[in-house]
């Protein structure tokens, strides 16, 4: 078990020795999302926006412009809904280096609810141009994608969560910007996840072993761009695909993978998200319970999916 | 009905236990607001708890939403709700969400949560009053973090310009966000100036705990025809618990058991004013 949230703060820490250009934006929630950390070590680069996401993505824009590498944190909610129209015009139009790091994304958020809770995220920022999506699965993916997002050349969005999250790399992930994860090969079914569905696409997969299903688990964390060879390579040995994610089933992860497969070779597909609907309060392991976000509910879907 | 001296006991002791059994949510800006909260669902507003949605009355939208457990408190302790229920905060199918949901529970006139739109929305009933020639009010709070963000001014301009003499916005002025005080976070400066430089009838309540106080600027409040007023009340965060009192660790984290207890014992003595 890990904490997304902690290895972002480390890589930030991190980053900032390295290299004397990277700034860090926050809006009054340095403690939640650990850019904390960055302000302890960087005090002098840090900047603390106040209750503002508008005006720190524009200054996260204006400080891009002007060579500056800059990593924005808030809630998801926030991040990506309310400074969005920023994000798209000044960010992603003028394709500036803004590294949008959210965390508290998806219902695992708990208690808040559905204010707090952005399962729509994924696919508002997917549609911008020029933006990179990228969906962390624990928190050694976290570091590397955030180690990563540095490196590369202009916006990309990194999506976290609050809650704990079982591990699914042991201590180092290799996380690429090209290609994705295939973690467990299987030639019946192919099942996709991001986010805190990995580790439980994972566990259904070794139940579906018990039935003699072989079911290959992919870690989808570059939903944008979408590593097409890895995905169609899958369902052209499986021809059938299960989509696992903490979002929207409108246009998140398992959107991206239909806009593959239904272009360039169609398979049959079902999709494990949340269905049209806002999150709620409650415990984070009640939710994703709630929101039938766990492992039997794959188990479950798989078997429909192989019946179809 | 309760007194006003009782409304402020039983209510901060109801935002206690509630955030206790919830194991989460945020004390501090709900013990700064109690007063305000209390004076206007007790003595002020045109309501009716038996008949929420009642054809004109007055409204309140608490902007703040993350001081979600001093509404609950107040419509629970005002007969909106049994309050035996407040202890369902925050759980998995309570009506009692983390930020309040005008579709859960009677009383709540919009949802909030995300923080600078309760006024917005604000100015739109406002607005809505005056359409259908109302002589109610609405009443909105927000926090002073609250003010960061650049709808707030939007909403406080527009309100202007449409001389909405019926909208009476309070200003929690505690001086606390959740990374500290707000002078070190987004320094506010002098929020009399600018919401007098915005155009609102303003006024300084020196102490936003003493119900005299806010009982005689909401009366002069209302003595204005041609535009909004701002209350900016000086208050304390975590206001009657005196661990909580300035506390900034106490925005958005639960008393333990023994924490609690305190917590109670402090408020069965505790006087406001
Ligand atoms: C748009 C938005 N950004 C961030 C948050 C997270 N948040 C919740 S409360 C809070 C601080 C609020 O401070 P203030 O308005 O002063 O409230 P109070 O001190 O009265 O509790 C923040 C940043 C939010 N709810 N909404
Ligand atoms: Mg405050």
């Amino acid at each position: 078990m890990g904490e997304m949230r902690k290895m972002y703060g480390r890589a930030l820490v991190e980053l900032g020795e390295e290299n004397e250009n990277i700034v860090v934006l926050d809006a009054d929630l340095s403690a939640s999302t650990k850019t904390s950390m960055f302000c302890a070590a960087h005090g002098n680069r840090f900047f603390n926006a106040g209750i503002a996401e508008q005006n720190m993505m524009g200054m996260a824009a204006g400080l891009a412009a002007s060579g500056k590498v800059v990593f924005v944190s808030t809630f998801a909610v926030f991040g990506t809904g309310r400074a969005y129209e920023i994000t798209r015009n000044l960010v992603c139009g003028n394709n500036l280096n803004v590294k949008i790091v959210c965390t508290h994304a998806g219902v695992s958020v708990g208690e808040d609810g559905a204010t707090h809770q952005s399962v729509e995220d994924i696919a508002i920022m997917r549609a911008i141009p020029n933006m990179k999506v990228f969906v962390a699965a624990d928190a050694a993916e976290a570091y590397e994608m955030v180690k990563m997002a540095a490196k590369i050349q202009g916006p990309c969005y990194v999506r976290l969560t609050r809650s704990t999250s079982e591990d699914v790399y042991n201590d180092k992930a290799d996380f690429s910007l090209q290609t994705s994860q295939v973690l467990a090969e299987g030639s019946d079914i192919s099942i996709f996840a991001c986010g805190l569905m990995v580790s439980r696409a994972l566990q259904a997969a070794k139940e579906l072993k018990k039935e003699n299903i072989h079911a290959e688990v992919i870690n989808l964390s570059q939903i944008k761009p979408i590593d097409k060879e890895t995905i169609l390579k899958s369902v052209k040995k499986t021809n059938c695909a299960l989509a696992c994610e903490e979002h929207s089933v409108i246009g998140g992860m398992g959107s991206a993978l239909a806009e593959v497969f239904s272009r360039h070779y169609p398979v049959k597909m079902d999709f494990l998200g949340i269905e049209d609907r806002f999150g709620t309060s409650g415990k984070a392991s009640e939710l994703l319970e709630y929101f039938s976000l766990t492992t039997e509910e794959i188990v479950k879907r798989a078997h429909r999916l192989l019946e179809r | 009905m309760y007194t006003l001296q009782e409304c402020q006991r039983l209510i901060r002791q109801d935002i206690i236990r509630m955030t206790s059994a919830a194991k989460s949510g945020h004390p501090g800006g709900s013990l700064s607001a109690v007063e305000i909260l209390a004076l206007l669902y007790f003595e002020i507003m045109h309501i009716d708890p038996t008949r929420p949605k009642m054809e004109d009355r007055d409204k309140f939208v608490l902007s703040k939403g993350h001081a979600a457990p001093v509404l609950y408190a107040t419509l629970a302790r005002r007969g909106y709700f049994d309050p035996a229920e407040l202890t369902t905060l925050r759980r998995l199918g309570s009506r009692l969400q983390g930020h309040p949901d005008m579709h859960s529970l009677p009383g709540i006139e919009i949802g909030t949560g995300s923080l600078g739109q309760g006024i917005s929305a604000a100015v739109g009933m406002a607005l809505a009053q005056k359409l259908d020639s109302s002589q109610r009010y609405t009443y909105v709070l927000t926090g002073d973090g609250e003010l960061n963000e650049g709808i707030v001014w939007e909403a406080v301009m527009a309100a202007v310009h449409n001389k909405l003499n019926n909208l009476i916005i309070f200003i929690d002025e505690n001086g606390l966000q959740i990374d500290g005080a707000t002078c070190d976070v987004m320094n506010l400066g002098d929020l009399v100036k600018k919401f007098e430089a915005f155009g609102c009838n303003t006024i300084l309540i020196e102490d936003g705990h003493d119900y005299e106080r806010l009982r005689s600027a909401i009366a002069s409040a209302k003595t204005v025809k041609d535009k909004p007023s701002a209350l900016v009340c000086k208050t304390v965060k975590g206001k009657g618990v005196s661990f909580m009192e300035n506390n900034p660790a106490w925005h958005g984290k639960a008393p333990n058991v023994e924490e609690t207890k305190q917590a109670l014992g402090e408020l069965e003595a505790y006087q406001n004013g």
